[in-house]
């Protein structure tokens, strides 16, 4: 089943040149975590609000848990949780009061609620800290918070929008971990980042849009094997004689190698392969056109090209 | 994973949001107390008192003001306590967004807070009610007129805090100063709190002016049930004014707060 489906979403914000979100369509199953991958402005925020309820589409259809957001948007908060991308927590309530009151307003009983806080707070490291005020929690516990209060409902489908922009190194673990347990325990996750490796390190399959629109869409490992040329083979080689024409020879006869998209002379005799293959796979071919040439290799490092090489190769511009 | 039963929780729902508030003024109480008690405290000394005591006013003026103040703050606290956290919600602090995420109508979490509101606007009303029989000696309240003034005051507070709930989603945060300044000004002058209605008779502008006032119709309605020996507009006619305001202002409240809440 699919835990979230969008068809051709648009949202133009009244007064705004352009839509902020622009015919997007994708699907993202039960279970999966699914990326939203862009750079600022791309309209992710606009695409988690409009799924969540907090804003409504110019355009186009969207369903979480198969209910049409914009039809049902009570009958939809039941089922979806959020944790925004800027800090909402009720300054006037305890850290523990944030839960408990955000149980409340979605029908969860006393003691269900008080067990599940008490459960949120200790998973989330946060048992000392409970009864404490916001006023002097520091950016990486308060987004420990949200996630605790967006689950303390339960629910099918949990949005993140942009989670560890922001944090420290330790809180980013924090959170990463969090997916992956939350993703362990069968709850949907979909995530935006600006973040390529952290898309790549979480998620199942990534959606990169820019502007709005959407690019591409895959596993991250897929978007980036799909590209030309997407592993390296760099190749340190010694010359035994007239390296000049030595090195000529070299480069015509990796050329000719039919596996081999480019080849790149690179300073200090090395020499890098693009390919789409496997390292394995065309290292024969490779090690053949070298032979008869009087030249030894003396180092091979392989490389896979990242999800901000396929950002480049989609928009022309770097991801930030 | 829990099943959810198909029934939304609107009832829970509704009552935890209002719980919340609650809890939230409960730990707040002495500040709001000194914000609803210091002027009109003040209003009834000077006016009711101090004056009286001077000779520059009737010895029976209490018996006019305090109904009036009792009025005036039911009103205003309804509307200033709708008005001010709704600018600072749909701005900076957007804190009221968990509220909107619940399974609750965004109609419905309006609804709240209007009801809000009126509880403490009728909280700032109750209250003036012993204060104001112990500052203004020779006011009395009979026991029997309690519920209806309660009632009345009750119906001044929701119409006060649905008009609350206009101007906090029709203003922004940096406009909400001047708005009160230019709104609740006149409101507090024009709506009979310091004077019957009935006796504008030699004022007719003024009258027509504060007939306009939904302001004018919970003085007069106090006035009704607290000192009916004084002429006052009757009593229907107050209720019946302040329902049809009550409801055409609080259904546009109910929408500007749908139009802020979802972008
Ligand atoms: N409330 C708003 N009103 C008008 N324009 C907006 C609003 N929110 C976002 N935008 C514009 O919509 C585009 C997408 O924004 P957003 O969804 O926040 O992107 P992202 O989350 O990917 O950074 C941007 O150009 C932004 O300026
Ligand atoms: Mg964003």
């Amino acid at each position: 089943m699919n835990a979230v489906e969008v068809e051709n979403l648009t949202k133009k914000y009244p007064g705004a040149p352009q839509s902020a979100v622009d015919s997007l369509s994708f699907q993202v199953s039960s279970g999966e975590v699914f990326g939203v991958l862009g750079p600022n402005g791309a309209g992710k925020t606009t695409t988690v609000g409009v799924l969540t309820t907090r804003m409504r589409p110019t355009g186009g259809l969207a369903r979480v848990g198969g209910v049409d957001v914009a039809k049902e948007p009570t009958r939809v908060r039941r089922l979806l949780g959020v944790v925004p991308q800027r800090n909402n927590l009720d300054r006037s309530l305890s850290i523990r009061q944030n839960l408990l009151f955000h149980a409340a307003y979605h029908g969860v009983r006393r003691a269900e609620r008080r067990q599940r806080a008490a459960e949120l707070l200790e998973r989330m490291g946060l048992a000392e800290r409970g009864d404490d005020r916001l006023d002097n929690v520091s950016g990486g516990q308060a987004q420990r918070v949200m996630i605790a209060r967006a689950l303390m409902h339960e629910p099918q489908v949990l949005f993140l929008d942009e989670p560890s922009t922001g944090l420290d190194p330790q809180s980013r673990i924090f959170v990463h971990e969090c997916v992956r347990e939350l993703k362990d325990r069968g709850v949907t996750v979909v995530l935006t980042t600006h973040q390529m490796d952290e898309a790549a390190k979480l998620c199942d399959r990534v959606a990169i849009v820019d502007r709005g629109k959407l690019l591409a869409l895959d596993a991250p490992a897929a978007l980036v094997r799909e590209l030309p040329g997407s592993t390296t083979l760099t190749l340190s080689l010694e010359f035994a004689e007239s390296a000049e024409s030595a090195a000529e020879d070299v480069n015509a006869a990796l050329t000719a190698v039919e596996t081999v998209e480019r080849v790149e002379a690179m300073p200090g005799g090395r020499v890098r392969l693009y390919t789409s293959r496997e390292p394995g796979e065309i290292l024969p071919a490779v090690l053949k056109a070298l032979a008869g040439h009087g030249i030894s290799l003396t180092g091979l490092d392989v490389a896979q090209l990242g999800l901000e090489d396929v950002f480049l190769r989609l928009t022309g511009r770097e991801l930030r | 994973m829990t099943i959810l039963d198909e029934r939304p929780p609107t009832a829970r729902a509704f009552t935890a949001i209002l719980g919340r508030d609650l809890v939230v003024t409960g730990r707040e109480l002495p500040s709001f107390l000194a914000q609803v008690l210091l002027q009109p405290l003040f209003m009834l000394f000077v006016f009711g008192k101090l004056l009286a005591d001077l000779g520059y006013v009737g010895r029976g003026f209490g018996n006019i003001l305090l109904p009036g103040i009792i009025a005036l703050n039911a009103f205003i606290g309804g509307l200033q306590n709708t008005a001010l956290p709704l600018t600072l919600d749909f701005s900076f602090s957007r804190e009221i967004e968990d509220r909107l995420l619940s399974p609750l109508p965004t109609r419905l979490v309006a609804m709240e807070k209007i009801v809000f509101g009126t509880i403490r606007g009728v909280v700032a009303g109750v209250v003036m009610i012993p204060l104001g029989l112990v500052i203004l000696p020779d006011t009395v309240l009979a026991p029997a007129s309690l519920l209806p003034a309660l009632a009345v005051m009750a119906l001044g507070a929701f119409v006060g805090s649905a008009v609350g709930m206009v101007v906090g989603t029709a203003v922004s945060p940096r406009g909400i100063n001047v708005v009160f300044t230019v709104v609740l000004t006149p409101l507090m002058f024009t709506g009979a709190t310091q004077f019957p209605w009935p006796s504008l008779d030699r004022l007719p502008w003024f009258q027509i002016v504060c007939a306009v006032n939904p302001l004018t119709y919970v003085s007069e309605g106090m006035r009704a049930v607290m000192v009916p020996q004084i002429p006052h507009l009757p009593l229907w006619l107050c209720l019946l004014v302040l329902a049809v305001a009550g409801a055409v202002a609080a259904e546009a409240g109910m929408r500007g707060f749908g139009r802020r809440a979802v972008d």
